[in-house]
């Protein structure tokens, strides 16, 4: 038998790395300070606290003579976050992103489902292949090529007339809210564009919450005599919930954010983000602006109270 | 009556042969083991029974009723799955009481069904926890009460003892025993486990390559197996090869022996015996087990601790009546 050491102990890694590992293994607990400092300092100062200081803002007012800041500790801002109008951008923004995020979820269930379940092999890598490609490419050249689709003269009237359809649209269109002069010109539009751009962001957490149910789990429910609906209901669904509920984070506080679709699809009436955007840049109103970005913080803290509530973690 | 008809049934999955032309009938009440060594076909056939997989030839009935194209949810079968498939986010009593609750059982109902069948497996008071709270053993009690609050006329077990220590596993072999005579309701059990298939089954299929090699009561299975396979699975069969059989006046090519019948000593009135010297021997607690070399065929006996064990290289008759020799199939 060959000899591997001549000792029990083996000789120490020569220089400071090998020093350096002994040490760590020593110390795990020092190891763990050195990685985790820099992204919690970075999370924590940086993040966080600039996040804070935004808040900050909007316990200020702004002097409407001077235009200049008043650094006084004030609720006149939020009075005026209150006000008509702006409940009417905050409630039309929630509506949006309200819908937008039911209807990503009814759409993406089925694609994760296949994606999660049957899908092997390439159509697998396919499948991430077509989910992630629209994430690749510009935003604006997307949201510009969803006008055009929808405008007018765009290839959703051509092809709806082309199979003599068009009095649907023309129906659709006439409706109160949702209706408009053309698609892209509506809010069907801005839906239509939103649900596209965040869809990705609802299918890959359903797919990763699917992924994870161990399929004897539907087999048991079966086997016990749940219908594929029952299965469905009482076992598929409560297991997939914590990714419905991760996507709709996403999909609802994108939406609820977002001030470039709605500038140029839809109607030209105001969403919360563009009336950040508008309130800090043109009117120069930051403690308006910052107590804006405070209502989509509030909801989405709401949402996920109830989330909790209802038990959308408890399979996690 | 016959609980379970299997008539030449296969299951292929493209080229291969999961289970091949298996012919099988399962009387009302009895205790069945399905018997292999892993891919013999034995849970594709189980699988088959509980309407997971459907066959692509053959034809099978469940209590009389053709159960071809009629899915698990609306048979009669309840099946405790090898790693239990407890549902994580509900609670054990919400497990037990599902197969009721999609039935539509009212809520009060189906609640105390649900901790009748909790104290028949000896879980009272668990019905709050969840899976996640509960160790191995107690989790396949919690399967086994699920399934069995269904009144299932049959009952399918898929190697549901496998992840089990040895003392859990003895003591639910005798609490699975109990329990399935006391309801009378039919079991297929489904292991690898040779001892558990002969201590609680009342017939054994062994199966290997998608084909059943016997099919008959413990006692003959491991007796008088019929194939090489079965000798050598179903315990440690000695197989002498045709050269012995012929020595010994045996008509087929090869013949079974189990190591129990032989003993290290001169023959008596009546018996056979054949000469070779020890090759290895090991102690196994009750016995000891030598390897005796005869004529270049290795053959195990077992030999009482109590008696002397010779040293490898010596020379040794080894005997048995006459009877214990078994003739085999070729296959």
């Amino acid at each position: 038998m060959t000899t591997v050491a001549e000792n029990f102990v083996l000789p120490e890694r020569r220089g400071a790395a090998g020093r350096l590992s002994d040490f760590f293994w020593k110390h795990p607990h020092v190891l763990l300070t050195v990685m985790l400092a820099p992204p919690l300092l970075w999370l924590g100062v940086v993040y966080i606290g600039s996040l804070f200081a935004l808040l900050l803002q909007s316990f200020f007012s702004i002097d409407d003579f001077s235009g200049l800041i008043n650094y006084e500790f004030t609720f006149a801002t939020y009075r005026q976050l209150l006000s008509e109008t702006n409940l009417d951008i905050i409630l039309r923004t929630v509506s949006m992103a309200a819908v937008v995020t039911v209807a990503s979820a009814l759409i993406a269930f089925p694609i994760a489902y296949y994606a999660a379940r049957y899908a092997q092999g390439k159509w697998k890598v396919l499948f991430y292949l077509g989910i992630m490609l629209p994430l690749w490419s510009s935003y604006l050249v997307k949201i510009y090529a969803w006008k055009l689709i929808l405008a007018k003269e765009g290839i959703v009237t051509w092809f709806l007339a082309k199979v003599h359809l068009q009095w649907l649209l023309d129906a659709w269109l006439s409706l109160p809210v949702v209706g408009g002069n053309s698609l892209s010109v509506s809010y069907t539009g801005t839906f239509i564009v939103f649900v596209y751009v965040w869809l990705p962001f609802m299918i890959l957490p359903i797919q990763a919450a699917l992924e994870r149910v161990p399929g004897n789990l539907i087999e048991a429910s079966s086997d016990l005599g749940g219908t594929p609906a029952q299965t469905f209901r009482y076992v598929l669904f409560p297991l997939a919930l914590p990714g419905i509920v991760a996507g709709s984070i996403f999909t609802f506080s994108l939406t609820l954010g977002d001030y470039i679709i709605p500038q140029i699809i839809g109607s030209s009436r105001l969403f919360i983000g563009q009336a950040v955007y508008a309130q800090q840049g043109t009117a120069g109103n930051i403690p308006l602006a910052a107590a804006f970005t405070v209502v989509p913080i509030v909801i989405m803290g709401a949402y996920l109270y109830m989330a909790k509530r209802m038990g959308a973690f408890d399979a996690l | 009556m016959t609980a379970v008809l299997f008539d030449n049934v296969s299951r292929h999955f493209g080229a291969v042969r999961a289970v091949d032309g298996v012919n099988l009938e399962i009387a009302e009440g009895e205790f069945f083991a399905m018997l292999g060594p892993s891919g013999s076909g034995k849970t594709t056939c189980l699988r088959l029974m509980a309407g997971f997989e459907q066959p692509t030839g053959g034809h099978i009935e469940i209590f009389g009723e053709t159960a071809e194209g009629v899915p698990p949810y609306r048979r009669s079968v309840n099946t405790v799955f090898q790693d239990y498939a407890l549902f994580p986010h509900l609670s054990i009593l919400d497990n037990v009481a599902y197969g009721l609750m999609v039935k539509g059982v009212g809520r009060e109902e189906r609640r105390k069904a649900a901790e009748d069948a909790l104290a028949m497996v000896k879980l009272p008071s668990y019905g709050s926890r969840r899976p996640g709270q509960l160790s191995g053993g107690q989790r396949q009690r919690v399967a086994l009460a699920r399934a069995l609050v269904n009144k299932p006329k049959v009952l399918l077990l898929d190697e549901p003892l496998g992840a089990l220590d040895l003392k859990l596993r003895e003591q639910m072999q005798e609490e699975l025993k109990s329990l399935q005579k006391s309801l009378g309701i039919t079991f297929v059990f489904v292991t690898h486990d040779q001892g558990e298939a002969l201590s609680m089954a009342d017939r054994i299929a062994v199966f290997n390559d998608g084909r059943i090699q016997q099919l008959g009561s413990p006692e003959e299975v491991y007796k008088q197996p019929k194939t090489r396979f079965v000798a050598d699975f179903v315990g440690s069969s000695n197989v002498l090869p045709a050269k012995l059989c012929q020595k010994l006046g045996v008509r087929s090519t090869y013949a079974s022996l189990r190591p129990e019948a032989i003993a290290l000593s001169a023959p008596g009135e009546g018996a056979l015996s054949l000469n070779g010297t020890v090759s290895a021997h090991s102690f196994l607690g009750a016995v000891n087990r030598v390897v005796v070399d005869v004529d270049g065929a290795r053959i195990a006996v077992a030999s009482p601790a109590s008696l002397v064990v010779p040293t490898v290289g010596s020379p040794v008759t080894i005997s048995f009546a006459a009877h214990e020799l078994h003739p085999m199939e070729d296959a």
